[in-house]
């Protein structure tokens, strides 16, 4: 039941800098921790996450084990055009969500 | 004469009250002084529990959102053909759990109704504690209710029972030989380690701490606490966890609902 909260802002003046926030729900599991019995719990992460604004790629960022669960990521762009934001997340096992967000520019 | 025995008498006086001020500081915290966790908190962690997009704790709100439209059981019953829309029938519920189960004759907590409500409604297994399905209704349920005052505990069927939770949480207890009240009502406004103490008001459950990178319930926080003080914790669902849960929101009546919240 993974899912995922986008915050991108409905409208935007063209040229303008606009905050873009997502959370995407993740145990982030580190691969160092280890049961009671002593075995490794497998590395299981989101290793990579994509953000693209009408098909174009504007940020990318790749995911180490040390980062939290529930990965939260907030970064900028510049409002050109009216348009779609495509949001992608990859990681171990097979891990691939996607969500989307769509903003109108005047 | 008569100057100097006033005097005496004022300063006896000043004493006195200087006595009781002290006794009072040990004592139950006054209505007016009581503050929510978030209060404690940095503007930082204070600001991921203000923006729903930035709350990981509305992850669990989501999915719990989703559970309560599916049809599960036996009976195919989905929580929403009976109770409808949560945001009109679920709005203040999670404010007045615990609440008195007349089959029971006891005090169950939200998670126990939820569970109650599986088993004989939709006629399904109960879930587990702290499983994520169990913590996304509850979270979903709870959310109803922000903003609205806690009332738990006004019941006077549950009277004895608010008295037993009280009776716990005075009570000393563990290898370090502390009760819940020589932190959480003496020595709130101090700090364990860098942790604020803070005065333990259940405003926010289920709520997600930073600590678990989840999100937990509240009898979870107080077994750790238990954990913490080296004492045996209760099992989830116990009856005296229960009771202490029903004691700790009794004692925040008044104070408003804020899960799912977010806490360091």
């Amino acid at each position: 039941m993974a899912s995922a909260l986008i915050n991108v802002p409905k409208k935007a003046k063209r040229g303008e800098i606009i905050e873009i926030k997502t959370l995407m729900s993740h145990i982030m599991e580190t691969g160092y921790r280890r049961t009671a019995t002593g075995e490794i719990v497998p590395r299981d992460i989101i290793t990579s996450f994509v953000c693209r604004y009408n098909g174009v790629e504007i940020f990318r960022a790749d995911l180490f084990p040390a980062i939290a669960a529930n990965p939260f990521m907030t970064f900028f762009t510049v409002a050109t055009e009216s348009g779609k934001f495509d949001f992608e997340w990859i990681g171990d096992r097979g891990f691939s969500e996607t969500a989307s967000a769509s903003i109108s520019v005047e | 004469m008569r100057c100097a025995r006033a005097i005496i008498i004022a300063v006896l006086l000043l004493i006195a009250a200087a006595i009781g001020a002290s006794c009072l500081s040990a004592a139950e915290i006054p209505q007016g002084e009581r503050r929510s966790g978030y209060d404690f908190m940095t503007p930082d962690t204070q600001a991921i529990q203000n923006d729903d997009t930035a709350n990981p704790g509305m992850l669990w709100v989501l999915d719990g959102e989703a559970l309560w439209k599916s049809k599960t059981g036996a009976a195919a019953k989905a929580c929403a053909d009976c109770h409808e829309d949560a945001r009109a029938s679920m709005k203040g519920v999670a404010a007045r759990y615990p609440a008195f189960d007349k089959t029971l004759g006891r005090p169950i907590n939200l998670e126990q109704r939820i569970n109650m409500c599986r088993v004989q409604h939709q006629q399904t297994t109960a879930l587990p504690y702290e499983s994520r399905d169990l913590l996304a209704l509850t979270a979903f349920v709870a959310q109803q209710s922000r903003g609205v005052a806690i009332v738990a505990g006004a019941d006077p069927q549950l009277e004895p029972f608010v008295a037993k939770g009280r009776e716990l949480f005075m009570q000393r207890q563990g290898q370090l030989n502390l009760g819940c009240a020589n932190c959480h009502d003496d020595n709130w406004d101090k700090r364990l380690a860098g942790s604020a103490i803070t005065q333990g008001h259940p405003t926010g459950y289920p709520l997600y701490r930073l600590e678990w990178q989840s999100l937990g319930s509240l009898q979870r926080r107080m077994r750790a606490c238990m954990t913490g003080v080296r004492a045996r914790a209760y099992d989830y669902g116990a009856p005296g966890l229960v009771e202490l849960e029903l004691y700790l929101m009794s004692r925040a009546q008044g104070m408003p609902m804020d899960s799912p919240a977010v806490r360091p």
